[in-house]
């Protein structure tokens, strides 16, 4: 017989503010990425100096930038390389540092004090200053911006992973799967892996944000594409020098990332909150 | 009159746990509210100090404790009543007193503060805590289970409280602490506590309650004089309760219907394991916990190993099972060599000696669904698609589980029904050896009963032999056919069951078999329906 003491935590948890805002946001943004030239018949790359500078209207709902190039169509098809940044950035990011906590989880011992080690040294340099350092080796360009964003989170996902790791190595079911005569390779994969990286998704879609705005910040720099790609951070880069006379060129890219990060951020909190719900 | 209930109704979004129950309680007496998980009972215990939960809905023509009408009581009404008049010991110890807190601190809150360290000490001294000073310095994770339950109880009564209320005080306990914990109750009768005692074990309440109370599904089926109840129990369901228990006598026969069990076919020259002077050292200190131990198991034999916590059987169990290697000695399985394997030749045996754990729940994958657990198994011996799906079928059957089953997951079912999922399972692949860890000591008595029939007559059917390992006696000597009684790491006495417990040579078999509760002879009762046709 059990009896209920207190209201289960479900109750009191704060509610992510429109959830419905945020997911339709991202469905634009996602269609942006996928099909640029449904939302928008303009080139964005295409200059025509008689049109330049044109502030919103009808024909150009964001204006024109100091090319005479529709700022619209370049924040559209800037979705692509901005989400394709972040994505890959988190997708290299979530997919090492899976492997290398789950390595360190079952390994144990010499294996698992060198990984967590070397993931401490990582994680001790703040985000933006590794990338920096890595793109000095490397030099600019969208791919190593790329590789070096997701090197910085990797010690996040192997953290969580290799803690998770720990716990369901110990488990009794991973135990009881020993005695079935289940191949490691099988356990590990079966029994383990699906548990310990069941957060990943969830650290994967909150660490989104944060790269984009990475990504951004770096592109400010000059660290991403080259121009003319339309890429958000460096679009604000060009339009920082017309701010006086033509704020659109710079405050739209502007707006579009701090939507795009804070919707990322809303869906990923709530489904982390509803995740820890059902695990309590 | 300490307690005066009477038609208490408790109900819970329109469904009622309880129905109509009359419960008196007098000063000094020892009742007991006897009853399966399920039949209402905590609920009522718990109604008794107005903490019957949230969305509870409790009535009654007649709620006094101890003068005061209580229908009309608010939350502080209860508050004053909590600790002062009625103190309650719940059934987890270990999650029942704060981790975070020492023991002298929580006395001091379950006393509101008013007790001093001196007070404190004497405290625990009167639940016979010995080193009461250290211990009111101690963290509960530092005390053994036994000595939790002390302090649990001493915080109940830390306030000298008119009635105790002690919910399933000795489940998950071994047999000798169980037996300290109710002689601490009992002294506490001779004292003149009044004493509320809720079990679902009548054997517990069998030399402790002056009245006992046999609940189900929410209403008292029979009530009245222990001795009375236990001898002559007039409600069938109580006579279920009773023969559910396994004792010496109910050896050979079914517990849940008396027929007598299919006969075992025991081959004595065909030994299936032989352990030969196993030893496991733990710790810097390399303390062994298991110290030259060995023994032989013989087709279709069940050989059980009784012990407290730490003497080492679990981890006999564990190296048996090739989860953990042994310091010295070895393990062969049918003549052939097994602990000396390394794990990838292990593996290609593993499918002829199965596991059931204690916890079932725990030893399935949460993402599965009982399908694939039962399936599982089948992995190491080839069987997969129809033919498995038709061998998972067959052994769900054994168990009495249906095809609906299948998709079902095990969080949706009883503690029961998750023990027969994992019987079922490790039948699967058709064992020749099956390990069991204390596969019923979390149950219900009635439903263990189920259990231990279940057991018994699949590995008489299927002529598999059975390494029981149990802190039960009693389980252990309806089961098995021999036995090893382990203390601190070392065999002290092993035999043919009957023999042992009938002559118990080693001091601490006779202090288990004191341990163990013993049930007064019952008058053999008529068969109401054999005696209806009979006339």
């Amino acid at each position: 017989m059990s009896v209920t003491l207190a209201l289960p935590a479900r109750a009191r948890q704060r509610r992510t503010p429109f959830p419905h805002a945020a997911a339709l946001f991202l469905l634009v943004v996602a269609i942006g990425t996928a099909w640029p030239q449904v939302l928008t018949a303009y080139d964005p790359i295409a200059a025509d100096p008689l049109q330049a500078q044109l502030p919103p209207s009808a024909v150009h709902w964001f204006g024109t930038d100091q090319l005479g190039r529709d700022v619209f169509a370049r924040v559209v098809y800037g979705a692509r390389y901005s989400m394709l940044i972040g994505v890959s950035a988190v997708g290299i990011a979530a997919v090492s540092g899976t492997l290398l906590g789950l390595a360190a989880g079952l390994l144990r011992g010499l294996a698992d004090e060198t990984i967590s080690r070397v993931l401490d040294v990582v994680s001790s340099f703040p985000d933006l200053l590794l990338v920096l350092v890595l793109i000095s080796f490397t030099g600019p360009g969208t791919s190593n911006l790329i590789v070096a964003l997701g090197a910085a989170s990797i010690p996040r996902f192997a953290r969580v992973v290799r803690a998770q790791t720990f716990v369901v190595a110990g488990s009794g079911f991973v135990e009881q799967a020993r005695t079935f005569g289940l191949h490691r390779a099988t356990l590990v994969t079966r029994h383990i892996l699906p548990h310990a990286a069941a957060r990943v998704p969830i650290l994967a879609t909150i660490g989104l944000g944060s790269a984009i705005i990475s990504a951004a910040g770096l592109s400010f720099l000059g660290m991403g594409p080259p121009r003319p790609t339309p890429e958000w951070g460096s679009m604000l880069a060009e339009g920082r020098n017309y701010l006086r006379v033509a704020w659109w060129i710079s405050v739209w890219p502007g707006l579009v990332i701090t939507l795009t990060v804070l919707s990322v951020n809303a869906l990923g909190r709530r489904w982390q909150a509803a995740f820890d719900g059902r695990q309590a | 009159m300490l307690v005066d209930i009477h038609n208490l109704i408790i109900g819970f979004d329109g469904t009622e746990v309880v129905r109509g129950l009359d419960l008196t309680i007098q000063r000094g007496e020892i009742v007991a509210l006897v009853g399966e998980s399920g039949s209402g009972k905590s609920v009522t215990a718990r109604s008794l100090v107005g903490l019957a939960g949230p969305g509870a809905r409790v009535t009654a023509d007649r709620f006094i404790i101890d003068g005061a009408d209580v229908t009309r009581f608010r939350e502080r009404d209860w508050r004053a009543l909590r600790g002062r008049k009625i103190g309650f010991v719940l059934q987890d110890a270990l999650v029942s007193l704060d981790p975070l807190r020492r023991i002298g601190q929580q006395l001091a809150d379950a006393s509101r503060g008013r007790a001093s360290r001196a007070e404190g000490a004497a405290l625990l001294a009167s639940v016979g805590m010995r080193d009461a000073e250290r211990r009111l310095v101690q963290y509960p994770h530092q005390l053994s289970g036994g000595l939790r339950q002390r302090a649990l109880i001493a915080t109940a009564i830390a306030q000298d409280p008119a009635l105790v209320i002690a919910d399933e005080p000795t489940t998950a306990l071994d047999a000798t602490v169980q037996k300290q914990i109710l002689d601490l109750l009992r002294q506490r009768r001779r004292a003149g506590q009044t004493l509320l005692l809720i079990s679902h074990d009548l054997a517990i309440v069998a030399d402790l309650a002056d009245r006992v109370l046999v609940m189900r599904d929410g209403e008292v089926v029979e009530h009245g004089p222990t001795a009375h109840i236990l001898s002559a129990p007039a409600h069938p369901y109580t006579r279920r309760l009773l023969d559910a228990i396994p004792s010496p006598r109910s050896r050979g026969t079914q517990l849940t219907t008396g027929q007598r069990l299919l006969p075992k076919r025991i081959d004595p020259l065909h030994v299936v394991l032989e352990a030969r002077h196993l030893v496991k050292r733990y710790g810097r200190d390399q303390v062994a916990a298991v110290d030259d131990v060995s023994f032989t198991l013989a087709a279709g034999e069940a050989l059980g190993i009784v012990g407290e916590s730490g003497s080492g059987k679990t981890t006999v169990a564990r190296i048996v099972l090739g989860l953990v290697e042994p310091d010295d000695g070895r393990v062969e399985l049918a003549g052939q060599p097994w602990s000396a394997l390394s794990e990838p030749e292990r593996r290609l045996h593993r499918a002829g000696i199965q596991f059931i754990a204690q916890d079932a729940l725990s030893s399935f994958d949460p993402r599965y669904d009982v399908g694939r657990i039962v399936g599982e198994t089948l992995d190491a011996v080839g069987v997969f698609g129809a033919a498995r799906r038709r061998r998972v079928l067959e052994v769900l059957d054994a168990v009495r589980l249906g095809p609906s089953f299948l998709d079902r997951h095990p969080r949706e079912l009883s503690g029961g029904q998750r023990q027969r999922v994992a019987i079922a399972r490790a039948f699967a692949p058709r064992p020749r050896l099956l390990v069991a860890d204390e596969p019923v000591s979390a149950l219900d008595v009635s439903i263990q009963a189920q259990i231990l029939d279940l057991l018994a007559e699949l590995q008489a059917t299927s002529g598999t032999s059975l390494l029981f390992i149990s802190h039960d006696l009693g389980v252990v000597q309806h089961l098995t056919d021999r036995v090893l009684v382990m203390k601190e790491g070392r065999v002290v006495e092993s035999g043919e069951v009957g023999s042992v417990l009938a002559r118990p040579r080693h001091p601490y078999t006779q202090a288990l078999l004191e341990a163990l509760p013993s049930l007064p002879a019952r008058v053999r009762q008529p068969d109401p329906v054999l005696e209806r046709s009979a006339s």
